[in-house]
Order: structure tokens, then sequence, then C-alpha cells
């Protein structure tokens, strides 16, 4: 049997370079992967949430409901658009937004656990809704002076659109809490159930890590007080106490998601993998 | 909602302008019926301000008087301020 071949000095350093095997390795230009990954959360979590929100079309209680669910949708996939394609650039690929939406496996999404999870009744998509865009207001208030342009740029558009959202989100999680019996349970329901997804969105790995001290992106965890306060408020003035915590999902950043996504992704992704060459 | 009250929405298109009447919305409230009208007949750009009303609240002329109401100012010309000659050079009438 033949001998491997000896492992000469010009192969250690190689090897010492790439680093080991399947790690990730933030500290490279910000021009690279670590923007890329980081443009990628961004325009996730946005993506998502307008597609799940986008499901209420033609469902809601009302047809008024039904219209402020659609513009917070059309919101937050403009938000994704360019975010995305500016991801796009960044990653160098020739690959536009559309691209990364809809030719992207699931194991590749960079979106939290929280915006993934179905709508369930319409309490439950307020109790998400409040969650999400209370951490996106505050998140958008200080990515207006991000270092990255185009980043900043969105956000300075995002973070009033998102003020609405919360604004929105919260006089119904109040009418809900302070409404009826049933609407008080089904309300109680909704922030239960999406209550174990927020602490993950507070979470600083590598890459926020990394982004922040180059001042491209926030310190998460330095929101948490204010987000408390925030959420604090609408649940008083809704009568309802705070969700007991429980245990912390995490991993969305990392590629691990619910089996909630993939189905969102086949029907979202559908259309232009059958028909790759469909156009408006 | 069938048990929600009806509001009734007025638009301001620009400062400066009054406020037109644009249609209705359902809402359980006044502050809801704010963002139902935002929601509802501002997504396109069409405002600066708006105003909901409850429909209840409006008071409204009963069509059995059309005739006592209306026909009446139909034969009086002379309430048209057509019948001056306006200068010329005259701005802003």
């Amino acid at each position: 049997m033949p001998a491997l071949p000896p492992i000469r000095p010009e192969d250690e350093r190689c090897a010492a370079k790439d680093g080991p095997h399947g790690a990730f390795d933030p500290r490279g230009e910000p021009e690279g992967p670590a923007l890329f990954g980081y443009l990628l959360r961004l325009g996730d979590d946005s993506l998502i949430l307008g597609q799940r929100l986008g499901e209420w079309c033609g469902h809601a209680p009302s047809v008024e409901v039904d219209l402020s669910l659609a513009n917070m949708a059309l919101d937050l996939i403009g938000q994704a658009t360019h975010f995305l394609n500016r991801a796009g650039e960044v990653e160098g690929k020739g690959r536009d937004g559309d691209r990364l939406a809809f030719h992207r496996d699931v194991l590749d999404y960079r979106n939290c656990w929280l915006v993934e999870q179905p709508n369930g009744d319409f309490a439950q998509t307020m109790a998400r809704q409040l969650f999400f865009s209370t951490w996106q207001k505050l998140l958008c208030a200080r990515l207006v002076s991000s270092a990255e342009p185009t980043i900043a740029g969105v956000a300075e558009k995002a973070v009033k659109e998102v003020t609405y959202h919360q604004e929105l989100a919260a006089q119904w999680v109040i009418r809900l809490g302070d409404g009826t019996e049933e609407s008080r349970r089904r309300i109680e329901d909704g922030l239960a159930w999406n209550w174990r997804f927020v602490p993950e969105l507070f979470e600083m790995d590598d890459l926020a890590s990394f982004m922040a001290e180059r001042g491209i992106g926030v310190d998460l965890a330095a929101m948490r007080p204010d987000y408390d306060a925030q959420i604090a408020a609408v649940l008083a003035e809704a009568t309802l106490e705070p969700p007991a915590d429980q245990r912390p999902i995490l991993g969305g950043r990392r590629g691990h998601h619910s089996e909630h996504l993939g189905h969102l992704l086949a029907a979202m992704q559908f259309l232009p993998r059958t028909y790759p060459d469909a156009v408006w | 909602m069938n048990d929600w009250p009806l509001w009734e929405v007025f638009v301001r298109s620009k400062g400066g302008m009054a406020h037109r009447h644009v249609g209705s919305v359902h809402a359980p409230d006044a502050e809801i019926a704010l963002r139902h009208a935002r929601d509802t007949y501002t997504r396109r750009m069409e405002g600066v301000s708006l105003w909901v009303v409850p429909s209840a609240s409006i008071v409204a002329s009963d069509p059995g008087q059309d005739a006592s109401m209306f026909d009446p100012a139909a034969d009086k010309v002379y309430r048209h301020p057509t019948f001056y000659d306006i200068p010329e050079g005259i701005t802003h009438i």
C-alpha cells in the first residue's frame, strides 16, 4: 500500500492560514464574509417576517386589518430588498437580492427564530409583532449611524416604518389583553408562545461583536434594558403579566431553524425555482 | 368585523387644503379607526392629515325632503356672482 505523501512546510503554512476546518473566522476585512453574513441577518429577518405577514392577505379579521398586515409585510420586504441587494454586492458572486431570497436553501438563512414562527391566530401574530418590532425599532435607531452607508440609509427609512409597526402591535396587544375573556386568553397564549425566541434577538456572537466593534453593527445586549422597559409598559397597559421565562432557543443566526422555515420557503420559492425565467 | 362601529374618514391632501371625505372604515375605537384610515386611505401618499368621525355622529338631510330643501335654489340665478364686469388685471378672484 503506497504511503501518504509527507506533509511539507508549505502545506503547514496553508493549513495555518485557513484556520480550523469549518470554523467561522470573522477577523477578515469587513468587506467580506463577515459583512455579507451581517447583511443576511438583517435582510432575512425582514424577508421572513414579511412573508409570514403576507400569509394573512385575504384571511384577516376585517378588510382594514388585512390592509394593515399587508402594509407591514410590504415595508419589511422593501427593507429586505435593500439589505439583500447590498449583501449580493458585498459577496461579489453576481447574486442580487432576488437570487438570495429565492434560490437559497433553508440552512443558509440567517434570520432569528421569532420571525419564522407560524402566524397562529391574530393574537399570536400581534404578540410576535410586538416582540419583533420593539426590537427592530431599537436596532434601526442605532443603525442610522452605522459605518456601512447602505445599512445606515435603510435604517433611516425603516425606523419610521418600524415605529408604526410597533405602535400598531402595541395597540392591539393592549386591546386584546384588556378586552374579553377570550381575547385575553388568546393574547396570553400568543405571548407565551413567542417569548422563548426573544433572547436570541440580543445574542452577541462573534459576528455580531465583530460588526459592533467596527461600528457597522450595534451592541444588541445593551438594548435589552430599553426593550424590557418598553414591553413591560405595553403589558401593564394591557393588564397582562409578563410571560414566564422559558429556556431560550438560539441558533437561527448560524442556520439552525425550526421546521416552520422550510415550509415557508417552499411556498415562497416555489415559483421562481420552478419557472426560473418568470418575470413580472 | 360586523360588530365594529363605522367611522367616516377625511384626508387633507396637503397643507392649506381642506380635509375631504374619502370613505369609511370599521374599527373598535377612535385610535384604531385612525390607524385603519391611515392603512386604507393614505398608503399611496394621499395625505398629510387625517380625521375620523363616528358615522353615527353625522347628521344628514332627509332624502324625502329633497324637494323643499334643494329645489327652491334652482331658479335663483341672481345668487351667482356672474353679473359683474371684472376689470383687467384683477387677480385672486
